[in-house]
């Protein structure tokens, strides 16, 4: 499966990009971020993390289908 | 026209209030966040926001109606700053027009703290002392506990 993953804020600097392309097996955004913890040093945790597929919000165990665009949200401060 | 949007530019609150006005209503009420020389003790030089704005504008339109049909008011607006602001700077505007002044007050509250609460957008601050830090996610990056090297 092929999927768009966009960075922002803290975990864009972290990535050392903004968007890439990901070919994964990954099921859910859950299993997805497990997977790129391990190759970028993320240090938020799920739990300090919001998900939202194909801007808008979504449970981390919605299923992923492919060309889906993910984005994991850090904790917010606008205002 | 949108009642969230995103702008690179200075904020202008005399023209946003321009487009609240109403001949029926008798109140309006504004909000604007500032950028402050200060934060949890640190001096703080600038600020860089950033949005994830594909979401942010259908999220903020949503609080912004949401605030308008539950308040009653005539008319709700946010606008909210991205890119490096200096201090003092304007950062976020919202104002409120209604009939009378009590819903105003009300929406306008409402708005500011759904948009600080959910609605994805990151402040980076910059420090007087040279580093800067990512508000409300380095405290919590950090509080992560590490291996104690022996």
């Amino acid at each position: 499966m092929n999927l768009r993953v966009q960075y922002f804020a803290l975990l864009r600097e972290q990535a050392g990009r903004s968007e890439e392309r990901v070919t994964t097996n990954a099921a859910t955004p859950a299993e997805l971020y497990t997977e790129l913890k391990t190759r970028y040093p993320f240090q938020l945790t799920r739990e300090q993390l919001k998900v939202a597929i194909n801007a808008e919000f979504r449970d981390w165990t919605t299923l992923l289908a492919d060309g889906d665009s993910v984005v994991f949200i850090p904790p917010v401060a606008g205002g | 026209m949108s009642l969230f949007r995103f702008t690179r530019a200075t904020i202008d609150g005399a023209l946003l209030r321009a487009e609240l006005a109403d001949p029926a209503s008798g109140g309006f009420a504004s909000f604007e966040g500032w950028v402050r020389n200060h934060n949890e003790g640190r001096e703080v030089r600038c600020l860089e926001y950033e949005a994830f704005e594909e979401l942010a504008v259908k999220e903020g339109e949503r609080i912004v109606r949401a605030a308008i049909e539950r308040f009653g008011v005539a008319h709700a607006l946010c606008v909210h700053r991205v890119g490096a602001l200096d201090v003092g700077e304007l950062a976020v505007w919202v104002g409120v027009s209604s009939g009378h002044r009590g819903e105003a007050f009300q929406a306008c509250r409402f708005i500011i703290d759904e948009v600080k609460h959910r609605v994805p957008i990151w402040k980076k601050e910059h420090y007087v002392a040279g580093d800067s830090g990512w508000v409300n996610c380095e405290h919590c990056a950090a509080a992560i506990p590490r291996p104690v090297p022996v």
